[in-house]
């Protein structure tokens, strides 16, 4: 098993929180893991990417045109970081408005969830929900349950739920 | 001893390469670890408590006020023969350059393993500088890991020679590493039960000149017996013969990136790719068998060429011939069209780069640097404003810093403008300096006793946030928290500033903008007046990720009346990302998502179009 995520995002918008609970299932899997993170002063709203590769690999970073799977949190990153996609991979982004991706507008259901912060585990869970990663929504919703704070867990197991049933 | 940690792994555990470091230092019985905070270097020390608390270990944790004090502190305790770590970030280590130049002559009791991280790109650091280069300079032994979990077992080898050898051992990691996170074993802490004891020689820890040149010579051999140690001669992973006379030496996590790209290419195990766990001192015999055995050898290493001058063979590809590029990260990208052009290989099809740009990170929405800025440059639009390493290096959005050097040079630059213009008998400009409450304690306080002494007449801003923001909110020694979440005395920012002896000094919430701006005013005044120096107002406002602080504050409901113009002030000159431009209605908007009803911009609107109002 070989996979390779990129999740890209503004500072702030939980890019590093999807990247663990990837790597989590990935060791719940016994797969080996490892993932490269974006931290300073770019966490202030500027452009952040995370990278997971589930199995074999030593490095954190992800080549241009081998990504296999992307996540954006920000539609306006797709002009930056398309570029490590391969041509034919999943591209799972938030917003309200559809393109040569799939869309889904994770920032309004957030919101009517009352939980703005959340987005980012809405669009986790639609891309989970489209079977396109390398693990399935059960696996993910129980890496949740385990490794999120009390004080966020039930929100944010309600927001990947959410993103699992617009699936459907 | 080491036996302990051999043993079966407990488990696995997903750790960021820093926490990873942080456990190795617990389970390899280190009991002091200080650090100050600095990206990538930060969440060393951070983790270390809790991995102790977790293990039931005792051990001193503490963010100190700098590098240096870091260093001194660590190392009086190895001198009690306990095994110690200090951590920071590379140009920390500028910081602690002088005790740690000192401590490969005086040498150690217990292990002392120094963490210097190396930021290539750089993405969060003043400089590209590597290390390593430090480390050969100190004459230091550095090993240099790959990825996170070679990290965590190289910080208990570390250890175990700079007690062998009886003197420090860098340990050198990239940000790559670092910020990667990796499922990693975990292995019960070794307990060793070791007394602080002591041991007066006065030859050698108080050394004076005649001791040093022994000691110096006593260091030179402790070198050269390191380099021909077993452990460290580079691994090979031998390739067949694809590549006759050729062979790949790479270190750090450009070895990783290197090994995933030949896996990649389908070259792995094509041609012999050797890595250097120990880049200083290189491996006594590894020059003679490279020279005896390849015609060809490509050295990849992050940043500078430390191996590849240590070979000094004219057979070697990397820097030196520019076959490596001599700037800026070696990502897989990079690498890539090194390898191609080392073996002669078609170049793979060019990905389109990017079209878009990249955003700029910015304050935070209700971030009160924003306030005090804004009104630093509504106040002296003039003005010259030296400033300095943290959050509020992004006032550089807001047009007001203009320079950003190093920790505390803020200070000692702005003195330095006073006395430049001055000496010139020119009209000096308004000089207003900002710095933050941690780099303040760092290393602000000898350079405002020095511009009070000198007087330089000069407005300091110190924006006091009660916190270390931008590392991740480390306490300052005025919260009085310890990196152990225990009660610390608190030291004022305030005394300080007065026992530095400031004629000046106000505080104030520079939320309030019309009173900012006055109090700006009255302390440039005070700069001009005939007994002026230099003028303090500590800006008081909590950082607004801090959760309690943001719970505390009340919360305005904020809104644009029909009078906004769209002129653009409050997006250009305030930029706070709560606010953007309707291009349909050409009037700003306020994205209810984002603004934390702060209130701020309704001073800043010149058409007085932002309301607030309570929320009942």
């Amino acid at each position: 098993m070989k996979q390779q995520i990129i999740v890209s995002g503004l500072g702030g918008q939980g890019a590093l929180t999807i990247t663990r609970m990837l790597a989590e299932a990935a060791a719940a899997l016994d797969l080996e893991v490892l993932t490269s993170e974006t931290h300073g002063m770019a966490q202030r709203g500027g452009t952040v990417i995370s990278m997971i590769k589930v199995g074999p690999f030593r490095g954190p970073l992800i080549p241009p045109g081998r990504a296999d799977v992307g996540l954006f949190l920000a539609l306006k990153n797709l002009a930056v970081h398309r570029f490590y996609l391969k041509a034919d991979a999943p591209v799972f982004v938030n917003s309200p408005v559809p393109g040569d991706f799939q869309n889904i507008d994770a920032q309004g259901l957030a919101r009517q969830l009352g939980a703005a912060v959340a987005a980012n585990l809405i669009l986790l869970g639609y891309a989970a929900g489209k079977q396109a990663l390398f693990c399935g929504p059960e696996l993910l919703e129980q890496v949740i349950r385990d490794k999120t704070p009390e004080r966020f867990r039930e929100v944010n197991l309600k927001a990947f739920h959410l993103g699992v049933a617009e699936v459907r | 001893m080491e036996s302990e940690s051999l043993k079966e792994p407990k488990q696995h555990r997903i750790l960021m390469g820093n926490e990873a470091m942080a456990r190795g230092l617990v389970e390899a019985g280190v009991t002091l670890a200080a650090s100050y905070p600095g990206t990538p270097a930060s969440e060393i020390l951070q983790a270390v408590p809790g991995f102790a608390r977790e293990a039931g270990v005792a051990l001193h944790a503490e963010w100190s006020v700098n590098e240096k004090v870091a260093y001194e502190t660590a190392l009086a305790n190895s001198m009690c023969g306990r095994r110690s770590a200090v951590s920071m970030k590379q140009v920390g280590l500028n910081v602690a350059s002088d005790p740690f130049m000192r401590s490969a002559y005086l040498g150690v009791k217990g292990g002392l393993v120094v963490i210097s991280a190396d930021d290539p790109g750089p993405h969060s650091s003043q400089t590209e500088q590597d290390s390593r280069f430090f480390a050969m300079f100190a004459k230091i032994p550095v090993l240099d890991p790959s990825g996170p979990r070679e990290a965590k077992s190289m910080v208990g080898q570390a250890l175990r020679f700079s007690e062998k050898y009886e003197m420090p051992v860098m340990l050198r990691p990239t940000t790559r590493v670092c910020h990667a996170r990796q499922n990693v074993p975990l292995f019960r802490p070794q307990s060793l039960e070791r007394l602080a004891m002591f041991e007066k020689n006065p030859g050698r820890w108080c050394a004076t000149p005649q001791y040093l040149r022994e000691l110096h010579r006593l260091l030179n051999q402790k070198i050269e017996e390191i380099a021909a140690e077993e452990e460290f001669f580079p691994i090979l992973t031998p390739g067949d013969d694809a590549f006759p006379g050729a062979c790949i030496i790479a270190s750090g996590v450009a070895l990783a990136h290197t090994w995933d790209l030949l896996e990649e290419m389908d070259l792995l195990r094509r041609l012999d790719l050797y890595q250097v766990t120990m880049p200083y001192p290189l491996h006594r015999d590894f020059i003679s068998h490279i020279k005896s055995r390849y015609q060809k050898v490509l050295v990849l290493e992050e940043t500078y060429p430390v191996i590849e001058l240590q070979l000094a063979l004219d057979l070697v590809q990397g820097r030196r011939n520019k076959a490596v590029p001599g700037e800026g990260e070696l990502t897989p990208e990079v690498i890539r069209r090194v390898l191609e052009r080392f073996l002669d290989l078609p170049a793979a099809a060019a990905v389109t780069l990017p079209a878009g740009e990249a955003t700029r990170p910015t304050l935070c929405a209700g971030c009160a640097h924003r306030a005090a800025f804004y009104a630093i440059r509504e106040t002296f639009p003039e003005g010259l404003f030296p400033s300095d390493i943290g959050c509020y290096t992004l006032g550089l959005n807001l047009g007001a810093v203009d320079t950003c050097h190093c920790m505390g040079a803020g200070i000692s630059q702005a003195a330095g403008f006073y006395h430049a213009y001055a000496a010139a008998a020119a009209k000096v400009p308004s000089i207003v300096a900002t710095i933050g409450d941690s780099t303040f304690f760092h290393a602000g306080v000898p350079a405002l006793i020095n511009a009070v002494f000198h007087q330089a007449r000069l407005v300091l801003v110190i924006l006091d946030n009660s916190t270390t923001a931008m590392t991740g909110h480390q306490p300052t020694p005025e919260v009085g928290l310890t990196a152990a979440a225990q009660r610390g005395q608190p030291v004022h920012i305030a005394d300080l500033v007065r026992a530095c002896g400031v004629g000046f000094l106000k505080e104030a919430d520079p939320y309030d903008i019309p009173g900012f701006v006055s109090l700006l005013k009255e302390a440039d005044g005070y700069c001009r007046s005939e007994n002026g120096g230099v003028a303090v107002i500590i800006a008081r406002h909590p950082c607004m990720l801090d959760r309690e602080a943001r719970k505390a504050q009340s919360v305005l409901e904020m809104c644009v009346t029909e009078d906004c113009t769209g002129c653009r002030h409050c997006l250009d000159e305030f930029e706070c990302p709560a606010l953007s431009l309707d291009e349909a209605t050409y009037q700003v908007v306020i994205d209810g998502a984002r603004c934390i009803g702060c209130g701020v911009c309704v001073h800043v609107c010149p058409m007085g179009a932002i309301k607030a109002e309570t929320k009942g």
